[in-house]
């Protein structure tokens, strides 16, 4: 990008402080929410500086406390929150106990932020424009509308949105989702703040995209801004951050700098973390420390089950796509071809990746798959008989050969229904030999075992269990009926790292231990090619390239491959 | 989508809605149409009584006459096409009791309805924003006493509270007409009957939308902007928290046009509900089929303003 900030139209703050003192000063900050006889502690004694042109990383789970620690640095942590800090200093200033009109002043002006998917976090009612017109008026930056109508388009051409006049009248629905996180991140550096905090800037977006949004914010650090980056992706970290702050539980368990944190890291967490990262080096090995007490006595070589899915592949294909089309009619009216000519197979015990950018036609090639879906051409056949072509009176017969596993479970699930339930359901659809009440029940307890949890989880409702035990009761579900095929669409692109490495884990002891094969499909490709023994690669509804999983990330022939490939963060400074 | 092809879009949806307007409608005057035989007694017989003031059998002579008269002795179909042409023509027919053109009757009394409905709206209205954008998710007592409020105002029975402010304010106190009849004055008291009572559900939707959107990460987003309370709760919240509330204010003034007659009569207003009400204790059949129809075109016109209005503060629904 070759945009220029327009540094001559922007007023500078403050005078720079002296060297001594840094940009941003946070001494043994303790924040805690809730009444004062239930109170619950969500960061302790966190203490680091940030610097002028510094970017400093915090890394951690979801519940880490490093969301809160940075929404303390803009006094929005909420009003049932407690804070209480030895200092907490900003351009030299106390920022410790603030009034609302004094907040409200630094907001915006003195630090930015940026929050993760600008589809929530901006105004879906309000033009893109508008949003980033507030961050201006709000602060009495400009004087007339005209002027205020030029800096907005201004700014959108500084964060690379491409035809700036119309973008600005649009609402953020009818943006791309790079267009509006790059007009979202227009909105938190509209007035050139000394520091920027970007909360999860490119979790909802695809690899290419991400790494667009990272340039842009790479750019405002060069321009002598200091950047907090808050994610949980630590390839993410290692490409952007000067320094990394590793947090757990509310506490920082390492800080060091980007090189020492992922060349030499020094806890073990930090350790763990990196190690749950799914990639080219982790194939064929476990990415958590975690495995369900039923693989330990059972342990299989994972490399034998690859051989054992060579042989597999050379014998007639459980599930054959061919020549997939599908069309939809889109709001206006116009047909549009979201699948074009898709063709595929997939053996058994084998392990089909289907990787895309959203809008590639994955889903849609799933749900063909699953036969909820009629192609408008081609067809699917399971086990060579009719699947997409028969009817669905025939289907339902062999509807158990095939279970699905979502990214979010969640919305699969009754909230109501027991765990029991919702397990049980599936296992009355078990075909062959119907079980009675009595056997269906301990058959339960077996298939909760499968998936790592014990018993007592029998009598839970789903909201009561965390993102990764709902995804284990998905996956028991999902093996309930005895399928051949397990259709996973973005199983883990909701979860943490460590949780996420739990669950390929899991899906891998599965496989070896019921020979079913999966059909995987997922944005992430580290991802999928952990997984899986051969991969599809998809855009525009295309088939773009095919084979097996190394030759096509390692050895990508067509150029969006390649530049998808390119694309995807890769870990720096790590120790080989 | 460019802007030529989205007004054809717009076009095109606004054909459609007003097409299904009159089927609306058309289904109307043919539900009445067709209701009306239904009604015990024959319709001889009831014009027969209103024009003698007695009640008795008819004479056959008279029978005959006022048969041929109305054209009852001709084949249903045939009185069904008549009756539809008219329809058409504007023509709503003649009441029996009365003697004067339904559309008349109708037209002298749609005037104060309307003001009534809309007045009450309004207010309800302007009661509703107030106390939602002063007391809506604040961290105190006050969303909870303005839940309950509301819940109390729905569930009071509107004439007992005309009844009150009746007594109070204009017998007591002498601030307002007993009998306003159709003045401005006159307007104040029902008016607020009624929007105590639409306020009460209509507090209630509009209430709960903006405590869930001052949730939204839009809503904090902005806030990280530097943008203040009163600026969070009028230029963002309020906007996302109206849409129900408009969806539900076509139902009420749809509601309004016919129902309001418990209010009208505590204070002697004239109005469709009263005309209503006549007409079906005298088997008046022409003034009720008249009646339905004509709050059956003014609810097809509100709810099609109604889903204007929300397209206009919704862009979204454009596409839906």
């Amino acid at each position: 990008m070759n945009v220029t900030y327009p540094a001559a139209s922007f007023r500078q703050n403050a005078t720079p402080p002296a060297a001594s003192v840094p940009l941003l000063g946070v001494q043994n900050l303790n924040v805690s929410f809730g009444p004062a006889h239930s109170r619950r502690d969500v960061v302790k004694s966190v203490s680091f500086t940030v610097e002028k042109g510094r970017c400093v990383a915090i890394v951690g789970e979801s519940g880490s406390g490093k969301s809160v620690t940075a929404r303390t640095l803009v006094g929005l942590t909420g009003a049932r929150s407690h804070v209480q800090a030895d200092r907490l200093t900003f351009q030299g200033k106390s920022i410790d106990h603030l009034g609302d009109t004094e907040w409200r002043a630094l907001r915006g002006k003195g630090i930015g932020f940026v929050l993760q998917d600008a589809l929530v976090s901006l105004d879906p009612l309000r033009p893109v424009g508008k949003e980033i017109g507030e961050a201006l008026t709000v602060h009495r930056a400009i004087r007339t509308g005209a002027e205020l109508t030029e800096r907005v388009l201004e700014l959108l051409k500084l964060v690379g949105v491409p035809e700036p006049a119309v973008k600005a009248r649009q609402l953020p629905h009818e943006l791309s989702g790079g267009q509006r996180q790059r007009a979202l991140i227009a909105t938190a550096i509209a007035l050139d703040p000394a520091l920027l905090i970007a909360d999860e800037p490119t979790t909802a977006l695809d690899v290419t995209i991400q790494a667009q949004i990272l340039d842009l914010l790479s750019e405002t650090r060069e321009r002598g801004k200091a950047v907090i980056l808050i994610s949980h992706n630590l390839a993410v970290v290692s490409q952007m951050a000067d320094e990394v702050i590793v947090m757990r539980h509310g506490e920082i368990v390492e800080h060091g700098s980007s090189e020492q944190i992922f060349g030499n890291p020094r806890h073990d967490y930090t350790r763990s973390l990196l190690k749950a990262i799914p990639s080219v080096q982790s194939r064929g090995s476990r990415l958590s420390s975690y495995k369900a007490p039923r693989f330990i006595s059972a342990e299989r070589d994972v490399t034998k089950a690859l051989a054992q899915s060579d042989i597999a592949q050379r014998s007639r294909p459980l599930l054959e796509a061919e020549g997939l089309v599908k069309r939809f009619r889109g709001p206006d009216g116009k047909l549009r071809t979201v699948v074009n000519d898709v063709s595929f197979r997939l053996g058994h015990g084998e392990t089909l990746g289907i990787v895309g950018e959203s809008g590639s036609g994955k889903t849609t090639v799933a749900r063909m798959a699953l036969a909820l879906e009629r192609p408008d051409l081609g067809e699917v056949t399971l086990e060579g008989a009719l699947w997409t072509a028969a009817t669905e009176k025939e289907r339902r017969q062999r509807r158990s050969d095939i279970s699905v596993i979502y990214q979010d479970p969640l919305s699969s699930f009754d909230p109501r229904w027991s765990i029991e339930r919702v397990i049980d359901d599936a296992l009355a659809r078990r075909r062959g030999d119907p079980l009675d009440r009595a056997s269906r029940r301990s058959e339960v307890s077996e298939l909760l075992d499968l998936v790592g949890l014990s018993s007592s989880f029998r009598n839970r409702r789903p909201l009561e269990l965390s993102g990764g035990q709902r995804q284990r009761v998905a996956i028991a579900r999902a093996i309930a009926p005895r399928p051949k095929i397990i259709v996973c669409d973005e199983p883990v692109a909701a979860l943490d790292v460590s949780i996420q490495a739990q669950i390929l884990d899991l899906l891998g002891d599965l496989k070896s231990h019921l020979r079913v094969s999966y059909l995987f499909i997922s944005h992430d490709l580290g991802v999928v090619h952990h997984l899986s023994d051969r991969v599809l690669v998809m855009n525009h509804g295309v088939a773009v390239e095919a084979g097996a999983a190394d030759d096509v990330f390692l050895r990508p022939r067509q150029p969006y491959t390649r530049k998808l490939v390119a694309a995807v963060p890769q870990l720096r400074f790590q120790a080989a | 989508m460019n802007a030529a092809k989205m007004i054809g879009h717009q076009s095109l949806w606004l054909a459609r809605r007003l097409l299904s307007g009159v089927i609306v409608v058309w289904a109307a005057a043919t539900f009445t149409f067709f209701v009306q035989f239904l009604m015990p007694g024959e319709r001889a017989q009831i014009i027969f009584n209103a024009n003698s003031g007695n009640v008795g059998e008819i004479p056959r002579d008279q029978l005959l006459a006022i048969n041929a008269k109305y054209g009852f002795d001709q084949p249903v179909i045939v009185q069904y096409g008549r009756y539809i042409r008219d329809v058409m023509h504007g023509d709503l027919g003649q009441s029996y009791v009365q003697y004067q053109p339904v559309t008349d009757l109708i037209g002298r009394q749609i005037g104060p309805t309307i003001a009534l409905a809309f007045a009450a709206v309004l207010t309800a209205w302007i009661i509703t924003i107030t106390t939602t954008v002063l007391f809506a998710g604040r961290d105190n007592i006050w969303p909870k006493a303005l839940g309950g409020l509301q819940v109390f105002l729905a569930t009071l029975p509107p004439y007992w509270l005309a009844t009150i402010l009746l007594v109070v304010f204009a017998i007591q106190l002498r601030l307002f007409p007993v009998v306003g009849g159709n003045t401005l004055m006159g307007l104040v008291l029902p008016t607020i009957a009624l929007a105590l009572e639409i306020y009460g559900f209509l507090g209630q939707a509009v209430l709960s939308e903006f405590t869930r959107v001052l949730d939204q990460p839009f809503i904090t987003s902005s806030r990280m902007r530097g943008t203040g309370d009163l600026g969070i709760r009028l230029r963002h919240a309020l906007r996302h928290a109206a849409l129900p509330g408009i969806t539900l204010s076509g139902w009420i003034i749809g509601k309004l046009l016919s129902g309001a007659v418990l209010i009208e009569a505590v204070f002697g207003r004239q109005g469709l509900g009263g005309v209503l009400v006549a007409a079906t204790s005298t088997r008046d059949v022409p003034v009720v089929s008249g009646v339905i129809l004509v709050s059956a075109a003014l609810f097809v016109a509100t709810s099609l303003f109604v889903d204007l209005t929300v397209q206009l503060i919704d862009p979204r629904m454009k596409e839906a």
